[in-house]
């Protein structure tokens, strides 16, 4: 018996469209940011960073600083060297990785511009700011390694002392894990009787741009140091703060209060966090740092950065035999969290939705002196995704077929499901043709194809393209066993408890720790349906160690998947244990009752009582059969057997003025199989910033880097997030094949849209002027490089001569004030 | 040290100040009006928007010596006896926040481009945010949110963001 299946007259909550509990709050201005918090006598952090992007640091001056204004004490990486921990990455990819020591604050060598070299702390933010003006740095600069396929060739060290860039090679073989035949083999033969496709694509550098800057508070005292942290992961970062400072876990509470967005990167433990700490420990004070914007988007980690080089094989009917796929990402100059994981975890994407016998996958990260770059939205899925849905597009060219005819003639059909791939992952449940058939119908591709082929024939200066995407992705990371083989750090298991209060209030505390993705409504939702109480009744506690104890938190799409399981686990274990109380109750055998509307009733009576009145019997605790605990309350741990597999068919318009190379969006239909919906309220917000974030990556974010290391998109000026004008509103709808991993048969949805949109719509850009000689164009697709690509038949044009050095003495926009350059 | 009067959500405040200070500073360090947040340093995320005589400013971009004489509206100030103003009604009807963290400062601007123009049509409301930076929503439903605070959506039971 399920506590869902037998009600009756009572709407379930699963699947309504529920306003958030979380939005009182947040539209009153009664949220708990980090930065709100003030303690008595708190002290504030400044930072000192380097402007070099590799320097040795000579000597470090603070006698200046230390005597302005209410400066409290400045700590430099030599004096803290042995107490200051150290940043950890939790997933080597190989045994042999080669990872460089990463200390909060540089000890004698700064590996990236924008890197700690010391901390001011002083009563007030503005005075710590004002002092960090004062300290005075030596550095004797060294040459850096800045582009990542020069980096990748060793000239130049990011770190000398590893004697190498590269810091792991690794790869997935179809033929040698018995997952498929030999790609060599499929490309030999596509050379000699079919076709082959080879490309090379450059993944830009993005920066995850969450709005609220990171902020940490840590307050000493009391028994525990207590931490307030901008975070996505307060359980992992407690359990490294412990493990790299010697500090006992006990004795650290660890508090993630509500967290402006995240997307990747609060999924971290950072320098700041760690050097707040130090602060606070050595002064015995309470201590705040909240970084400023520019800080944000230079120390912050940034994302994807990949050079992809691709051979497609195929037959000359157009069915895929293999692929090849030989990836460099830059790491920027630290390993992070999950550093090498995430180009990584592209292995099992590649492949995406296709059935092919060979595949091999070719891994090298590369450090280089730039900015850490780890998890952003997607984490390695949208690059694999990028990479072979635009191969899609060019092999359909090349076929001189429609880009869907291509895809469906090779994709996985509904009825192959459950269905083991050539990368070796099983999926379990899907039908793309169902969202293909959807997709096109509410985007009217046969129209917009005719009225494409009408504005060509005009020749009309402002072409329409379309653009397609038929995405997968793994979501539910992870299970542990899994992450185990793979010699990730940690398990991927997630908890939840549910307390039955004596007033018939429930709370459910869960592991996971939410920063956005409105957890308190969906898993009030889940609980109000399992156990028959009033949604309004449902708490939901999360984001703090000492409340939530256990929990791997957010970040991967697990937290419905894997976090909401063991909610639904929990909820079953109270039901268990109510059960026998309320048999007794109603003097009746327990095999007499049922469950349903959160009332157990003696079947073919009237009686009953509710799961609330039990919990009230269970408080109280006067009457109780024999030998049952006073106690309703249940925790549960769930770990799943493997990931959950959403996908969808995107379908992009984009109109492409030629003459000015300026590209706008026209229509966008996405239809998502993201399994079962427990609110489509969130589900369509979460793909809505989703596709804007993908589309972002299409046409306008880029982190760029001038030749001497500096990032010149280091302020919202530059690094050009979209705006409410830049983009339209979407067309969303969903198909449904429950995922058969998890009670719910849900599958994840908070990084579908970014995966799956970059590629739609570098599609449907390429596809309005590739008949003016385009096949590619870099991204993003800025007007300049679409121009340029129309003009010359060329991809654009890279980055780096895109960048304009800020600080040159002959360089505009220079301050005739200042007296030369810096 | 400067002298400064000002009103704030309805309260008279008169406080010593550094004249390098900014508003958005005296709001949140002095004041304790945390609702209004800091996301940039460059005035291009709006985040801290509020309103000074009932205009919408970024307040990160106003001196706190400017203000003086002169009244300020936060995101705490809107509400009055428990009810919501019609624009904080329909960014949660239409779920037009995630993280929220982007939320106060877009609903006040929302709230001065309806003050400007009742009936925008969705490209003026686009263009109305334009200096407002949210990451999570995608705009999508920001927009409906300032459409349904115009009287223009049909109502409808599920909310129908889904489209």
């Amino acid at each position: 018996m399920t506590a869902v299946e037998s009600g009756t007259g009572t709407q379930r909550e699963i699947g309504a469209a529920r306003r958030r509990k979380e939005d009182q709050r947040l539209i009153t201005g009664r949220t708990r940011w980090t930065d709100n918090i003030q303690l008595p006598g708190m002290l504030h952090l400044a930072m000192v960073r380097s402007p070099f992007a590799h320097a040795m640091i000579r000597s470090i001056d603070t006698d200046a600083a230390k005597a302005a204004p209410n400066v409290v004490a400045v700590l430099t990486g030599r004096e803290v060297a042995d107490e200051q921990g150290v940043i950890a990455n939790a997933w080597p990819i190989t045994t042999e990785q080669k990872t460089p020591a990463h200390p909060p604050m540089a000890v004698d060598r700064v590996t990236f511009a924008g890197e700690i070299v010391a901390v001011v702390v002083a009563r007030s933010a503005a005075e710590a700011r004002d002092a960090a003006e004062l300290v005075d740095v030596d550095y004797t600069e060294m040459p850096a390694a800045l582009d990542l396929r020069e980096a990748a060739e060793d000239k130049v060290l990011a770190h000398p002392d590893l004697g190498t860039n590269k810091i792991a090679f690794w790869q997935l073989d179809s033929a040698a894990q018995g997952s498929g035949g030999s790609v060599d083999d499929a490309i030999a033969e596509a050379r000699a009787n079919g076709i082959v496709i080879e490309r090379e694509y450059r993944q830009q550098r993005l920066i995850p741009a969450f709005l609220e800057p990171r902020s940490t508070v840590v307050d000493p005292t009391g028994e525990q140091y207590t931490i307030w942290s901008a975070t996505q992961i307060p359980h992992i970062a407690r359990f490294l703060l412990a493990a790299t400072t010697g500090t006992p876990e006990s004795k650290i509470r660890y508090i993630a209060p509500d967290v402006g967005g995240g997307f990747g990167g609060k999924l971290q433990t950072t320098p700041e966090e760690w050097l707040t700490f130090l602060a606070a420990k050595r002064l015995g004070k309470p201590v705040k740092y909240t970084e400023t914007r520019s800080e944000s988007l230079v120390s912050g980690h940034h994302g994807r950065d990949q050079w992809q080089k691709l051979t497609l094989a195929a037959t000359k009917e157009g069915k895929v035999t293999g692929l090849k796929v030989d990836l460099l990402a830059d790491m920027g100059s630290y390993v992070g969290i999950v550093g090498g994981g995430v180009p990584v975890l592209g292995a099992w994407m590649f492949n995406a939705i296709y059935k092919f016998d060979a595949y091999q996958f070719n891994c090298t990260p590369v450090l280089t002196n730039k900015t850490w770059v780890d998890a952003y939205r997607g984490a390695g899925r949208p690059e694999a995704t990028y990479a072979i849905e635009r191969l899609m597009d060019e092999l359909a060219v090349e076929l001189g077929k429609d880009p869907i005819e291509v895809r469906e003639m090779n994709w996985i059909k509904h009825e192959e499901f459950p269905f083991t791939t050539v990368a070796g992952m099983t999926y379990d449940s899907g039908n793309y043709e169902a969202a293909t058939a959807r997709a096109k119908e509410l985007f009217g591709y046969d129209e917009l194809r005719a009225e494409q082929k009408r504005r060509r024939d005009e020749g009309d200066p402002v072409q329409l393209g379309i653009g397609v995407s038929t995405f997968t992705e793994m979501c539910g990371l992870a299970p542990s066993r899994v992450l185990g083989q793979l010699n990730y750090g940690a398990g991927g298991w997630e908890s939840a408890s549910i307390r039955m209060l004596a007033t018939g209030k429930v709370e459910v505390i869960t592991g996971a720790s939410a920063h956005g993705q409105g957890h308190e409504t969906a898993w009030s939702q889940i609980v109000a349906d399992r156990l028959g109480v009033p949604f309004e009744d449902i708490e939901v506690l999360h984001g703090d160690t000492q409340i939530s104890h256990r929990g791997m938190d957010t970040y991967g799409s697990r937290s419905l998947v894997v976090g909401a399981e063991a909610v639904v686990r929990a909820a079953d274990k109270v039901l268990d244990k109510a059960k026998p109380i309320a048999a007794h109750m109603l003097e009746a055998s327990e095999d007499d009752l049922e469950f349903g509307d959160g009332r157990f009733s003696v079947r073919g009576t009237d009686k009953g009582v509710t799961v609330q009145e039990v919990a009230m019997a269970a408080w109280h605790a006067h009457d109780l059969p024999e030998g049952v605990e006073p106690s309703l309350d249940s925790d549960a741990t769930f770990d799943p057997d493997t990931f959950s597999f959403p996908h969808g068919t995107h379908l992009c318009a984009a109109e492409v003025d030629t003459e000015t190379g300026q590209v706008k969006l026209r229509k966008y239909v996405a239809v998502d199989d993201i399994g079962v919906i427990v609110n489509p309220l969130i589900v369509a917000g979460q793909v809505h910033g989703g596709l804007v974030q993908g589309i972002a990556q299409a046409l306008w974010e880029e982190a760029v880097y001038d030749d001497a290391g500096t990032l010149v998109t280091g302020s919202f000026v530059d690094y050009t997030l979209p705006t409410a004008a830049d983009v339209i509103s979407f067309d969303i709808d969903h198909t449904e094949s429950p995922s058969t991993t998890n009670t719910l048969g849900t599958k994840g949805v908070g990084e579908a849209g970014t995966i799956a949109s970059t590629p739609a719509v570098v599609n449907a850009v390429v596809d309005a002027i590739r008949h003016l000689g385009v096949s590619d164009i870099t991204m993003p697709c800025t007007p300049q490089r679409v121009w340029r690509a129309i003009r010359e038949g060329s991809r654009g044009g890279g980055t780096p001569d895109a960048a304009q050095p800020h600080f040159g003495a002959d360089q505009p926009n220079q301050d005739p004030t200042a007296g030369g350059a810096q | 040290m400067t002298r400064i009067s000002v009103n704030v959500d309805g309260t008279a405040y008169s406080d010593d100040v550094e004249p390098r200070m900014l508003l958005v500073h005296y709001l949140r360090e002095r004041l304790g009006k945390v609702g209004t947040v800091v996301g940039c340093d460059t005035s291009n995320c709006g985040a801290c928007t509020v309103h000074l005589d009932g205009k919408s400013v970024k307040s990160c971009n106003v001196l706190a010596v400017q203000a003086d004489g002169r009244s300020v509206t936060t995101i705490e100030g809107l509400a009055s006896n428990g009810q919501l103003h019609p624009v904080q009604q329909a960014f949660t009807e239409c779920h037009g926040l995630q993280c929220g963290f982007c939320t106060p400062g877009m609903i006040m601007q929302s709230i001065d481009l309806l003050n400007d123009n009742p009936q925008p049509s969705e490209e003026a409301i686009r263009h109305g945010l334009e200096g407002n930076l949210c990451r999570c929503t995608g705009y999508h439903n920001i927009v409906r949110a300032v459409q349904e605070a115009a009287g223009q959506l049909q109502p409808s039971s599920d909310g129908g963001s889904a489209s």
